[in-house]
């Protein structure tokens, strides 16, 4: 992939982020910043690829943890927050 | 007996074997169309999507929780597709996986709703930190992965040295919603900001040389900006951290952005590049409601005037304090109550307590709303969530534009907690450090209860006129205790 393909997808990809996050209303601005915060812990998939040899192993293990708690928290915790939306109806 | 078990088995068989030939015959065609990278990669696409849905959902309560398991569900997709397809080493990935499964959830499932700012601090901290250290073992393979290897290294650098101003600035940012005694004061040197500024140049200097870099030019990267994030979020004051936490959030996606063109992967430039826009639009709604720019918030300190009127020019002589039994005689007969939620009334954990106020007020048909400020809280939309957890119905929840202009059909307004928020200086005094911020207009209600502690100034450091206006009652005491007291002098009469 070239720079130019990668920076289309990226300026691409910001312009639908904003359409579709400008339509959320303030009342779940908050979970909207921790699900969006579990979603930047994609990180996890280049830590997954990234050990190689004894200082990449033990990098890539710490970036592993760190990314899989910002993924795992997040939603987890997202997941607590809406609930408590949705339970009055 | 043995014919019955063996003839279906032996009818299967040969069926099998008709078919086993066409199968063999197309799964070769799709691989011959199809690598499995391309698989992988449909595998991502399928991720991002699913990502971009999740968000979706997040437009509407009622599809929320559903836009939250599709974003899940995508991560999931993500890290199957990594696992199964790449040069994945196992041992690792699966103790790693295993802790912080056990600390995410560990932390989803103790924080309490008051400290949610401070938890996504640190989420995004964790989310910054995990890019650094991707780029990092990415700089020190012997043989860099495929793709334009300057252009790799320059995204490097640029995930090293975002990742790490994420990581540290959003531990003081956590530290400062802890309101850890480290953390209590901004903290700033002489010289701070022009020493910031050199930190920044010479980082961006060694991103470009990055473009040819070594691992030992990256080690220096990541020391600069991990002390560039200390320095910056420091001198920022608390009520300025809704803004820094956005931003941050912004940053934690931009890193993984770059660390997606560091390992050639889309998944990553789409998420980040979701989470980028989803921080910095939420940054933009909160400037706005402050009516501070971004370079204020980040450069300036939000000072009180010295040459503003003193606490006894406002106060002196004006006050008029109340008791619960005359506010529960007050609100006897009334139309319409508006509640505005202050983070104070969180801290207390009053929530709970005014939300059976308004079940008793509903029993005799007055309408309850709740007034929110877009900064009531510590972080954008706080105070919902807050709210939320008593169980209050989102529809009663009105937001600022929504609600100001129907403040003069109110009866009794009863603001709890918040201070800065209902300042009419902010209208009045083009001088005053919040003058410009939109505020909700709560003196046009045809009476004001103002539950507080006492006539201490919020955090613009000024007096309150609305305290000491004509309709204005104050009903001092802690937010909890003053509510339950108001509710069993209702209950009394």
């Amino acid at each position: 992939m070239d720079i130019i393909t990668g920076l289309t997808i990226f300026v691409l990809a910001v312009f639908v982020g904003v359409e579709v996050i400008t339509k959320v209303p303030p009342t779940l601005h908050t979970p909207l910043m921790s699900g969006s915060n579990a979603i930047s812990g994609i990180t996890l998939v280049g830590a997954l690829l990234a050990g190689e040899g004894v200082l990449g192993g033990i990098l890539g293990f710490l970036a592993i943890v760190f990314a899989t708690t910002n993924v795992i928290g997040g939603f987890l915790v997202t997941h607590r927050m809406l609930s408590m939306f949705k339970k009055k109806k | 007996m043995f014919n019955i078990v063996l003839k279906p088995i032996v009818i299967a068989q040969q069926s099998l074997e008709g078919l086993e030939k066409p199968v063999v015959e197309a799964a070769e065609k799709v691989a011959q169309v199809v690598s499995w990278p391309q698989f992988s990669n449909f595998g991502y696409l399928v991720a991002s999507v699913l990502f971009i849905l999740g968000i979706k959902g997040l437009t509407h309560p009622r599809t929320a929780v559903r836009g939250n398991l599709l974003g899940a569900t995508g991560m999931l997709i993500a890290v199957l597709v990594t696992l199964v397809g790449g040069h994945v080493s196992w041992p690792v990935a699966i103790a790693g996986i295993a802790v912080g499964t056990a600390a995410g959830t560990w932390f989803a499932n103790t924080v309490q709703m008051t400290q949610m700012p401070q938890l996504v601090a640190l989420f995004n901290g964790f989310g910054g930190i995990a890019s650094v250290l991707v780029a990092g073992a990415e700089v020190l393979r012997e043989a860099p992965s495929t793709g334009n290897v300057a252009v790799a290294g320059l995204a490097a650098g640029l995930a090293g040295l975002i990742g790490s101003v994420t990581f540290t600035g959003s531990l003081v940012a956590a530290g400062k919603l802890q309101e850890l005694p480290q953390f209590r004061k901004p903290f700033s040197f002489p010289g701070q900001q022009i020493i910031n500024a050199v930190l920044v140049a010479v980082s961006l200097l060694l991103c470009l040389n990055m473009m040819d870099g070594s691992g030992v030019e990256y080690i220096l990267l990541t020391i600069i900006a991990l002390i560039l994030g200390v320095f910056l979020v420091t001198p920022i004051g608390g009520a300025d951290m809704p803004v820094v936490i956005a931003l941050l959030n912004s940053y934690s996606g931009l890193a993984a952005s770059a660390a997606g063109f560091v390992i050639n992967n889309n998944v990553l430039i789409v998420a980040g590049a979701l989470v980028g826009a989803s921080g910095i639009i939420l940054t933009n709604i909160m400037c706005k409601a402050m009516n501070r720019s971004l370079l204020n918030v980040l450069f300036a300190k939000f000072e009180p005037s010295a040459d503003g009127p003193s606490d006894d020019e406002v106060y002196a002589g004006k006050i008029k304090s109340t008791s619960p039994e005359e506010v529960a005689m007050l609100l006897d007969g009334v139309q319409r109550v508006v509640v505005v939620p202050g983070y104070g009334l969180a801290v207390a954990q009053a929530q709970h307590i005014v939300r059976e106020l308004a079940t008793l007020l509903e029993a005799e048909g007055v309408t309850v709303e709740y007034a929110i400020h877009p900064v009531a809280g510590r972080m954008p939309g706080h105070m919902n969530v807050l709210l939320a957890e008593a169980d209050v119905p989102y529809d009663q929840l009105k937001e600022m534009d929504e609600i100001n202009p129907t403040f003069s059909q109110c009866d009794v307004a009863i603001v709890i907690g918040a201070n800065d928020v209902v300042n009419p200086v902010a209208n009045t005094d083009p001088s005053s450090p919040i003058a410009g911020m939109p505020i909700l207009n709560v003196s046009d209600a045809r009476t004001v209860v103002v539950v507080k502690r006492s006539l201490s100034p919020g955090f613009a450091g000024i007096p309150n006129p609305l305290f000491a206006a004509d309709n204005c009652l104050m009903l001092f005491g802690d937010a909890k205790q003053a509510m339950m007291d108001l509710v069993a002098a209702m209950k009394d009469s």
